[in-house]
């Protein structure tokens, strides 16, 4: 066998050749991908992606300009390198490579997002139950053309109002725990068509004529309305805002489905990350072993590697937290040594996996866990210790920070309990739930918000939220807050 | 298999539409930005765009989010000797209270790039000449193409098709209805024939008359030449608006640097502001001292020159020009820039002069001085310029003493719409 290639100039027959080599590689570990479909990007056509946060398709709306103006700006005077690589999770996965990479840089990317980010979307739980790779770039266009058709007919000012207040809730536009409707505006809209229909056909103007008992519902006995606390904020806006148009219902649904299929990613970033770089590490030595790859490929590729997984201490320079590709690979890494090369540690703290067969241990934690739940299983106290990982406590009782524990016997259950909590989605977005519609008095609106650990919003930006919320809503809004105790106060009140 | 596909050369500004949709939006904020830049740079920076600073709490989007307070355990790697239950002072603000400190979002302002087109488009937006008039047909040889029906010849890109495909259709109709009717009739005489055992030879007259009429039917075209109709596009005359802006700049003695200075950024300004906003506007640059004379571009920004003052030489410099090259159809502005500082008769007759001569024929005329820094001093030409009684909206001034006025203040004199008129 000779090396595919030899410079660093890449061009579309050496990548297709790369792309056929990783892929024999990567069906000779049994990885199960979407097809790939690679397309080659400018530095500003990457900068546009980024600013679409990762989708090919947008609507118009000035926060991706401001982003789109950020980065470039950032770039342009060299504080931010571009990623080399944006991959979609879809069916062909689409996955960009910018010109400027050279042909190792070009291998390592389509080994990392054709062959990893792609098995991971393809296999993950998460990914197959909250996104639908086939239907997600139609929707986008669907929803392009919509907002598109929302300006032409009532204007941009309108439009972008509602969507504005849509983006300060599109974190609270999820449901966690209910497995979403499949993606179909068709679907939807034939549904919708149908009751209306039926509506029509069950019209009796003579009922209004039938002397009545009355009011069947007195104040006695109306029922709280949610019956159970709804924590998707943007679906409960959508089905039952008294004063929205149906266009603008329609807008809300978007940016709510648009943020379902990211809500994977975010719970996913270290697994995903994680996994991807565990099998570029692995694909590219396969293919230097095979002797398909030079030295001078491997070196270059050994640097970006290094860097890549490079965590530096909290009081290094650049330290921004605990990066998710180094303790992915890390940890998927430490796994396949769990499985091939136990210790007695090893056997003590995981002795249903220590000494299994690698590859079906590790194609068993991708598809079934999320980073919070993955970290609770299989981070192991070798890896606390290689991270020299340490729990600091603020407690709002105490005068000083404290130290909660520490990578040592006593402390690994501990400090793994923390850092799984720190992934929990409680951590970073407030838990805040609809807990009462006014449907039968003044229409008014309640959120709670669940604090956990105690800790308050950030009121001001809170109060802007309400605005927006007060907006899409048309009647009066108002946020509590309860903690600990139970107690619950009301923080914000906001007319609408 | 991978599809690899080249991408490179789609879509070079998708980002155009949401960057002009932001730069919409924060139109205030950046305006404001925009407008304290002028205060502090020369006019040839300003041509050039550069960066606009928005301070970044008016453009963030508001999400739920923590707030300091409560209880909360960080875990951080990279521990060298902190050992279970060690205290640590508290750092002012709480060990990462702010979830976003240190990924670079704490900095205060948001910075970013104008063009120069993006630039000026900000300066001179809601400027515009006053009481312009679009002439039509003045001597303009503007043509536009306008749509004026359909024609049955024209070019393909020009095909009207569902005109064209209208006239097909009623076309097969009408040609294949009859056609139909008595293929239905011979169908059902067929029927009847063979029904009743004619002989061979009527039905094989009637099969062969079926036969002939579908043929027939099929010979209808569904599009024929005659169905085509194209689009007709013919050319009009267009409306344009000419005009003709006469700058008379005083670079006498008295004139110091400064307030040439002063004279030349309002000019600067001027000129910037119609070369980008209208492309039909003539430029005369007039400028004086004891005498007046006609300069080009160059020599009225750059050149060094000075002398005594007459006022009303360039005034009849600038109506001579007047009458010998734009003596119809013509939209006139004038700009005069000095420090009034004139002497003896000089002044009384600039302004008999320009009430008589030059004000009836032009649309407006804007007087600028540049009065001293300290000055609350009057100049002879001040004076004498409050009493020109003209008719409203056609005649303004206004006094600066400062770089930083001069912006303001041109900005007031062509605001679009302002009713303007001597102080």
């Amino acid at each position: 066998m000779s090396f595919i290639s030899a410079g660093a100039e890449w061009d579309f027959d050496l990548i297709e050749s790369y792309e056929r080599a990783i892929g024999k590689c990567a069906a000779a570990y049994g990885l199960d991908t979407y097809p790939n479909q690679i397309e080659i990007i400018s530095s500003e056509q990457m900068l546009v992606a980024y600013a679409g946060v990762g989708l090919p398709v947008g609507y118009p709306h000035w926060t991706y300009g401001k982003e789109f103006i950020r980065n470039e700006q950032a770039y342009r005077k060299g504080y931010q390198a571009l990623a080399y690589e944006i991959v979609i999770n879809s069916n062909p996965c689409v996955a960009y490579l910018m010109d400027e990479n050279t042909m190792t840089m070009q291998a390592l990317v389509i080994a990392h997002a054709c062959f990893g980010h792609n098995s991971f979307f393809k296999g993950n739980y998460l990914f197959q139950q909250w996104t639908e790779a086939d239907a997600i770039i139609d929707y986008l266009v669907f929803a392009r053309r919509y907002v598109m058709g929302c300006e032409e007919q009532y204007g941009q000012a309108e439009v972008e109002a509602v969507l504005d207040a849509c983006h300060a809730l599109s974190r609270h536009g999820v449901d966690r725990f209910k497995r979403p409707q499949p993606l179909s505006a068709k679907n939807q809209r034939a549904r919708e068509d149908a009751r209306r229909v039926h509506e029509q056909h069950h019209f009796d103007d003579l009922w209004r004529t039938v002397p009545g008992r009355g009011p069947t519902t007195s104040i006695g006995t109306r029922r709280d309305f949610p019956a159970e606390p709804e924590e998707n904020l943007l679906y409960f806006i959508e089905k039952h805002s008294p004063k929205l148009a149906p266009w603008q219902r329609e807008l809300v649904r978007i940016v709510r489905k648009i943020a379902q299929y990211f809500y994977p990613q975010v719970h996913t970033k270290l697994m995903n990350e994680g996994w991807a770089t565990f099998w570029h590490y692995h694909l590219i030595n396969r293919l230097y072993d095979e002797r398909l790859v030079n030295d001078a490929f491997m070196l270059e590729f050994l640097q970006s590697h290094t860097n890549v997984v490079r965590q530096p201490g909290f009081d290094q320079r650049g330290f921004g937290n605990i990066n998710p590709y180094a303790m992915g690979f890390a940890m998927f890494q430490d796994l396949k040594r769990i499985c091939a090369d136990p210790t007695p540690e090893d056997r003590r703290w995981f002795p249903e996996i220590a000494g299994t067969d690698w590859r079906k241990t590790l194609d068993f934690a991708m598809r079934n866990f999320k980073d919070e739940s993955f970290i609770g299983q299989f981070l192991s106290p070798k890896l606390m210790r290689d991270f020299r990982f340490f729990a600091i406590a603020d407690h709002e009782a105490e005068t000083e920070l404290f130290v909660d524990s520490i990578h040592d016997e006593s402390g690994y259950r501990r400090l793994r309990k923390l850092l799984c909590q720190q992934y929990a989605r409680e951590t970073y977005v407030p838990d805040v739930q609809v807990v009462r519609y006014e449907r039968d008095g003044d229409r008014s609106l309640t959120l709670r918000h669940f604090q956990h650990g105690g800790r308050p919003l950030e009121i001001n930006e809170a109060e802007e939220v309400m605005k927006h919320l007060a907006q899409l809503w048309g009647f009066t809004v108002r946020l509590e807050a309860v903690g600990a105790t139970g107690k619950v106060n009301t923080v914000l009140e906001c007319a609408g | 298999m991978a599809h690899v596909i080249d991408r490179r050369r789609n879509g070079g500004n998708e980002s155009a539409v949401n960057r002009a949709r932001f730069l919409r939006r924060y139109n205030e904020q950046i305006r404001r930005a925009v407008r304290d830049i002028l205060a502090d740079r020369s006019m040839k920076d300003v041509e050039q765009g550069g960066n606009v600073r928005v301070p970044r709490k008016d453009i963030s989007e508001p999400v739920f989010r923590h707030g300091s307070g409560g209880d909360r355990e960080i875990v951080s790697p990279g521990n060298r000797d902190f050992v279970k239950g060690d205290r640590i002072p508290r750092p002012q603000r709480g060990v990462g209270s702010d979830s976003k400190a240190g990924t670079g979002e704490s900095e205060d302002d948001f910075v970013f790039a104008l063009s120069r087109d993006e630039f000026l488009q900000i300066f001179f937006d809601d400027l515009e000449l006053p009481r312009l008039e679009r002439d039509v047909l003045l001597g303009s040889d503007e043509q536009k193409m306008v749509r004026a029906g359909y024609t049955t010849a024209g070019a393909p890109n020009n095909l009207a098709i569902v005109r064209t495909m209208c006239n097909a259709l009623a076309r097969r109709i009408a040609l294949r209805t009859p056609l139909r009717r008595r293929l239905d009739m011979v169908a059902q005489e067929l029927t009847r024939a063979l029904e009743q055992n004619r002989p061979e030879c009527e039905v094989t007259a009637l099969l062969q008359r079926v036969a002939l009429l579908q043929r027939r039917l099929q010979k209808v075209p569904f599009l024929d030449d005659f169905d085509l109709r194209y689009r007709n596009l013919i050319t009009v005359p267009a409306p344009t608006a000419r005009a003709v802006m006469f700058c008379l700049m005083d670079v006498s003695a008295s004139m110091d640097e400064s307030k040439k200075d002063l004279a030349k950024r309002f000019f600067t300004l001027l000129y910037l502001f119609l070369t980008r906003k209208y492309e039909h506007v003539e430029l005369v640059f007039i400028r004086h001292t004891g005498d007046a004379e006609e300069v080009d571009e160059q020599a009225f920004f750059h050149d060094t020159r000075s002398g005594g003052t007459v006022v009303l030489s360039a005034l009849q410099l600038m109506a001579a020009i007047m009458h010998a090259r734009y003596s119809s159809g013509w939209n006139i502005y004038g700009a005069q820039a000095s420090d009034g500082d004139v002497f003896g008769a000089d002044g009384g007759k600039s302004r008999s002069f320009l009430a008589e001569q030059i004000l009836p024929l032009t649309r407006y005329f804007a007087y600028l001085e540049t009065a001293d820094p300290s000055g609350s001093r009057v100049s002879p030409l001040w004076v004498e310029y409050q009493q020109v009684n003209a008719a409203p909206g056609s005649f303004a001034m206004r006094r600066v003493a400062q770089r930083g006025e001069v912006y303001p203040v041109f900005r007031e004199l062509f605001r679009a719409h302002a009713r303007l008129s001597t102080p």
